[in-house]
Formats: C-alpha cells, sequence, structure tokens
C-alpha cells in the first residue's frame, strides 16, 4: 500500500504529478491510499497519520498515458470539492479510462455518477459564491486614487482560486479582497492573487449595506409568500454573511398581516391631480 | 419635506415590484478585464438574493418615478391611487446602481418608469441613465429598460444600444381586456412597437458589407401577462404567448398572478394571487418552448380551457394520452424521450449518451438523477414493464397531492 500526501487545497498540479507517477507505475488503485485536505490536518493531530510513500519508479514497458480532455475539465473541478475521497475515486477513473476509452460518457456508471455529484456541487458553490459575496468598502477607501473594498466568505469547498478571475473580470477597477476560511484571493489593478492560508474573519461595516437593506424589505411582496423557494436557493448557512438576511424573520412574520390590512382597508378617494387628469368620472373602468 | 434617498428608495422599489422579471441571463459576453471598467456579463445570470417571497433578487429594479398619468386599475401606481409618489433623479440612479453594484449585491439595472409628461420625456430620462452609465463610467454590467408604448422610435433606438434587454408590457392578454382595465393603453400600439423593435433586432443582426454585426439589445425583448384580472382562460393566455413568441420573437413571456396591492382600485376585487395557476402557466410556457409541445396539446386536456392545478401540465398531458406510453427509454428518440414525465432535457440527453454504451436499467436511470418515483409507470426499461400501469385508474392520485398540501397560505 502506497500512501500519497496532498495539500488538498482545490489544485489540480499536485494530484496529477502523482496520479501520473502511480499510473506509469502500474499501480491499481486499490493499492493506493490518498491523504489531504482538512482529513489529513486532522489525522496528523490525532497522530495517526501514516508517513507519505515516495512516488514508485515507472514500469519499464509503461507507455505515456492519455486521458480525454473532458477528464481533465472534470478533474480540476472535482479536486475543489472537500471530500476526502475526492483523489481515489479520481485516480479510480483515471486508472479505468485507459481500457475504457468511452467511460466518462456511461453517465450511470457509479464512479462517473459520483464525480458528477461532486463536479455539480462545486460548480454550485462556486456559482453561490459569485452570487453571495458581499463587498465592504474601507473607511480609508476615501482618499486612495482606487477605492478598496473587502469582502468575507464561507465556501465550502476549495473554490477560491477558481472563482478570482470572475472577481477581477467584474471589479477591475477598484481594489478587492475576499478573505475565506480557505484562503484568500485579491486584485489591486495590476495583479490577481490567491493565497490559500485560512484567514479569518474581519470585523466591517459599510453605510451601503443600510439602502441595500431598504431595497431588499421593499422588493418582497408579502402577498406571495414562499419561504421553501427562498430557502432552498439562499440556504441559511450563507445568511450570516448577507446583510440583508437578518430582516427575513421579520418580513416572514409580518406578511399576513400586511395583506390583511391591504384587503381590510376600504377603497379610498383618488388624489386630486387624477381628476385633474381624467376629469371628475368614476374610478375605474 | 423632501424625502431622502433611503424613503424613496423604498417607495419607488415597493412600485417596481410587481414587475416579474429579473432575468439578467442570455445577454452577450463581455468584462472589464481589458478596458478596466466596472461589470461583466458571463452567460447565466445570477441572483443575488432572494426575498422571501421566493424570487430571485439580480438586478436593483425600480421605478425613476411612480407618479403616473395612466390609470390601469390592476397598478399600484395608476393615478387614482392614493400610495405615496416620490421619483429619483437620473444621478441618483446611476449612483445606487453602481454603488450596489460594486458591493456584489445585483447583476445590474431593471429601471422602469410611471408615465410622467409624455411618452417621449419619460422614454428621454430612462436612456439618459442607461447613457451616463455605460459612456460616462464605464459600466458593463446587465441593463433592462422598459420601454414606453408611444415613445418616438428614435428613442428606442438609442435605448437599444446601451440596454441588454428591452421590454414592453401587454400586461393582459385580450385586447378587451386591455381596453376594460388599463384605458389609456392601446394594444395595437404596443404589439407595433413590440414588431418595430423585432425588425430593429433582425436588421443589427444582419452582417454588414464587412462581416460586422451591431450591438442592439443583445438580451433580446420581453413582456409581462397579469394573470387573474380579467376572465381569460389558460388556453387563451398560453395562445397569446405563443403568438408574442412567433410574431415577435420574444425571448420571455412572464406571468404575474395579480397580487393585492395597498390602495386597490374598486373595480378589482383583493383576492389571493392565483400562484398555482401563474406556475403551472410557466410549466405549460416550457412545455412549448422547450419540449416540443403543441399550446393545443396543452390546454385541450380539459374542457373549460384551464390547466390542472393540481398536477403538473405535462402529466396531465400523459394521463390523457395513456396509450403513447410506456416509453421504451433504450428506444424512442428524443422527442418522445422529452414527454416522459419526470425526464427533462438535461437527463434526456444523459439517457442518450448512456443507453449508446450498454442497455439501460431503472436503476441506471436513479444514478443518472432521475426521479424513479415519477417515471416509472411510464418508461419500460431492461428488465422493466410497467405491466399496464399506465392503464391504472388511480394513476393521477398517485402523484396529485393531498388537498391539504394546496393551501399557500
Amino acid at each position: 500500500m502506497l500512501t500519497i500526501l496532498l495539500d488538498g487545497h482545490g489544485e489540480l498540479a499536485e494530484w496529477r504529478d502523482a496520479a501520473r507517477a502511480l499510473l506509469l507505475a502500474a499501480i491499481p488503485p486499490e493499492k493506493v491510499e490518498w491523504q489531504g485536505g482538512d482529513a489529513a490536518a486532522g489525522d496528523l493531530f490525532n497522530g495517526q497519520m501514516t508517513s507519505p510513500s515516495p512516488l514508485p519508479p515507472p514500469h519499464p514497458q509503461a507507455a505515456a498515458p492519455t486521458v480525454p480532455r473532458a477528464f481533465l475539465d472534470l478533474a480540476d473541478t472535482v479536486i475543489c470539492h472537500s471530500d476526502p475521497g475526492r483523489f481515489a475515486l479520481l485516480y479510480r477513473l483515471l486508472w479505468r479510462l485507459q481500457g475504457e476509452r468511452a467511460l466518462l460518457e456511461m453517465k450511470a456508471d457509479a464512479d462517473v455518477a459520483q464525480a458528477d455529484r461532486l463536479e455539480k456541487s462545486v460548480r454550485r458553490d462556486a456559482h453561490k459564491m459569485k452570487a453571495f459575496v458581499r463587498f465592504k468598502e474601507l473607511p480609508d477607501s476615501a482618499g486612495q486614487p482606487r477605492r478598496r473594498f473587502l469582502a468575507w466568505f464561507e465556501p465550502d469547498h476549495f473554490i477560491v482560486g477558481r472563482t478570482a478571475g470572475f472577481f477581477q473580470r467584474r471589479f477591475t477597477d477598484m481594489d478587492w479582497v475576499i478573505a475565506t476560511p480557505k484562503g484568500t484571493s485579491s486584485w489591486d489593478g495590476q495583479q490577481l492573487r490567491v493565497d490559500l492560508t485560512p484567514a479569518s474573519k474581519p470585523d466591517l461595516t459599510d453605510a451601503a449595506d443600510d439602502l441595500w437593506r431598504t431595497y431588499f424589505a421593499h422588493i418582497f411582496n408579502p402577498a406571495r409568500l414562499k419561504v421553501k423557494a427562498m430557502q432552498s436557493e439562499m440556504p441559511k448557512k450563507y445568511w450570516k454573511n448577507l446583510p440583508e438576511a437578518d430582516l427575513i424573520p421579520d418580513l416572514i412574520a409580518g406578511a399576513e398581516a400586511r395583506v390583511r390590512e391591504m384587503a381590510e382597508r376600504a377603497a379610498t378617494e383618488p388624489p386630486a391631480f387624477h381628476h385633474r387628469l381624467h376629469g371628475r368620472r368614476k374610478d375605474g373602468p | 419635506m423632501k424625502k431622502t434617498l433611503k424613503e424613496r428608495l423604498a417607495i419607488l422599489s415597493d412600485a417596481a415590484k410587481y414587475d416579474a422579471s429579473c432575468a439578467s441571463s442570455g445577454t452577450e459576453r463581455r468584462d472589464s478585464g481589458r478596458s478596466g471598467g466596472l461589470g461583466s456579463t458571463e452567460g447565466s445570470g445570477i441572483c443575488h438574493a432572494y426575498a422571501p417571497d421566493g424570487r430571485c433578487i439580480s438586478l436593483l429594479k425600480i421605478l425613476l418615478t411612480n407618479f403616473c398619468i395612466y390609470d390601469c386599475a390592476y397598478c399600484i401606481n395608476r393615478s387614482s391611487s392614493n400610495v405615496e409618489r416620490a421619483r429619483f433623479s437620473v444621478e441618483e440612479v446611476v449612483w445606487l446602481t453602481l454603488e450596489f453594484y460594486r458591493r456584489n449585491y445585483i447583476e445590474g439595472l431593471f429601471l422602469s418608469s410611471g408615465i410622467i409628461r409624455s411618452s417621449d420625456h419619460t422614454m428621454e430620462e430612462l436612456v439618459r441613465v442607461a447613457r451616463l452609465l455605460r459612456t460616462e463610467h464605464g459600466f458593463r454590467g446587465y441593463i433592462h429598460l422598459k420601454t414606453i408604448p408611444d415613445a418616438s422610435p428614435a428613442l428606442i433606438e438609442e435605448a437599444g444600444l446601451y440596454a441588454d434587454r428591452l421590454s414592453i408590457n401587454i400586461e393582459l392578454p385580450t385586447d378587451a381586456g386591455i381596453d376594460n382595465f388599463a384605458p389609456q393603453k392601446h394594444p395595437a400600439r404596443i404589439r407595433g412597437a413590440m414588431g418595430d423593435l423585432r425588425l430593429k433586432i433582425d436588421a443589427a443582426a444582419e452582417p454588414s458589407f464587412r462581416g460586422r454585426r451591431k450591438r442592439f439589445v443583445p438580451g433580446g425583448q420581453s413582456t409581462q401577462m397579469i394573470v387573474g384580472v380579467d376572465g381569460a382562460n389558460d388556453a387563451t393566455i398560453l395562445a397569446s404567448s405563443a403568438r408574442l413568441y412567433g410574431n415577435y420573437r420574444l425571448r420571455r413571456v412572464y406571468y404575474s398572478a395579480f397580487s393585492p396591492i395597498p390602495d386597490s382600485s374598486k373595480a378589482l376585487p383583493l383576492i389571493k394571487p392565483p400562484l398555482v395557476r401563474e406556475h403551472r402557466l410557466y410549466q405549460a410556457d416550457w412545455l412549448y418552448r422547450f419540449y416540443g409541445f403543441a399550446v393545443e396539446e396543452i390546454t385541450r386536456t380539459r374542457p373549460d380551457g384551464n390547466l390542472d392545478l393540481e398536477i403538473d401540465p405535462k402529466l396531465a398531458w400523459a394521463l390523457a394520452n395513456r396509450e403513447r406510453f410506456p416509453v421504451d427509454i433504450n428506444r424512442a428518440d428524443r422527442e418522445m424521450l422529452l414527454r416522459v414525465p419526470g425526464l427533462g432535457p438535461r437527463s434526456v440527453n444523459a439517457i442518450l449518451s448512456a443507453r449508446a454504451h450498454k442497455a439501460l436499467r431503472l436503476e441506471d436511470l436513479g444514478r443518472l438523477g432521475v426521479s424513479l418515483r415519477k417515471v416509472r409507470p411510464f418508461i419500460a426499461a431492461l428488465g422493466w414493464t410497467p405491466l399496464r400501469l399506465v392503464d391504472r385508474s388511480d394513476l393521477r392520485d398517485l402523484f396529485a397531492p393531498k388537498p391539504e398540501q394546496l393551501s399557500l397560505f
């Protein structure tokens, strides 16, 4: 049994190098134990970690392994997942692909289905990060040539690197930092940086949040309360970092009364300017 | 005393919330990476928040002003309503959009307005907001502008240069309904404006002799129909949508269940908004646009021309056309697979790709993420035949919800 130790912070290269060496040495998946990410750190503290094995030399008759482009794309995403089984799953797929070239199209295969599930969940997490990051302007931003913003976000997976480009292409004319427990990305107009050391939550306020909360409360239609629909798209785990989210309980609690009040209010006499516009005819058609 | 920005934001978002559209998808891909401005649109839209009404908040959706000279019975902003009035300056809307965008609250702006003074004056103000955002501030986020029915062609033309999407609301599914409840609006002129816009969009898509296409409303046009104000049945509504999709090539028709508004008109009694009906209309709309169903096929299943509220329209069609089932998932073509309740375009693609390599069993479908409970009665797979399950008389009960689950309040 070989033990391969990886950082496991969502970078494909370290896994790819190890996997290539293992494949060239013809080591089958069941002979490899992969460790990395948070799970490995836990083992380290418990003193249970097996020491990593050196990568094996290539088998004399080994041909250079090839994989379809689609596998690399899939692996690039799956590797960001926090599931400790991701390295082994990808190696199993890589191993099987050497004989079953069409494997990835067999969507009902258990390994392929599992990889698709992980991929989907990483994509969703990245999408939610693009949606729910909230920048706050730094207090010393005013005197600077470029305005400066900071955000705190807590992703499920190792997606800080994946999403950095999106934020750079979008918020190009401002300086920003997105800090997360899984690393930090930042942009200063010159360079996009990704640092995978965990950051801690900053304490910041932004006056614009108050306007945003006003908007959130007033764009809500109390006559169409659908709490489940909201929560399936904006699960509670995100709420703690959304400035608008603490309004939600009161909006829900007050909705019924607001609708009742609308219904009970008698129709009013139209304002004067209506009569000037449309003459003194009856209200309505 | 002049209202603060925050007070006016409250009034003018209250005034805008009855417009269902908040989409920020379907426009061109662009970003600020090289240009150095602010904003991007990268294909799929992003919902930055969800309100407790379950609706996506993607755009800053506000009115420039809720003063309005029209008196449409269903509208919170009609001239006869005593709702509080306010207006933004063009510069304030620009500022709010940019500040909201910088904090990643929104994908962009959806700006509409009550009609003040004249159609042209109102349209000019809307266009000025978009022009400032694009040209003064290098804003590359999403912009959706409401077009005002009788505004001059030159203004619409300019709006189309800056906006990703333009929309004009048809409001009600029949002309008689519009005459009745929106006496200042003219259905023929609304359709005329849609037709003109379609021609402009088509013309811009034609390559010039240098092979270049003009950028003009890349997200196309959309509209909204209010459901439950007049007596139109679902068959009428969907036929009207089909005409709008066909004749004016609209990207989307939104259905908005008429919902109680503050200070409502005496002409429209306050009722619970028909949310289930609205949902069924969207499902039917989807079947028409993406599943190859004709409108008549969907609306024929009930004599009153309304969709079944208890079960979705695809299931209703399947139950009314039992002789078409079971569908053999290893042999049937894409068109027929799409008609199986419980299969969507994504699972159909997965089935087509997977079955090229081996014959599929029920368990295989389960791994593709298909709900077996839903599809089982309607398909045959390797090792599975539904044994004339389709002839069962209790089939409807298998799917129809228990009555108490229907209540929404």
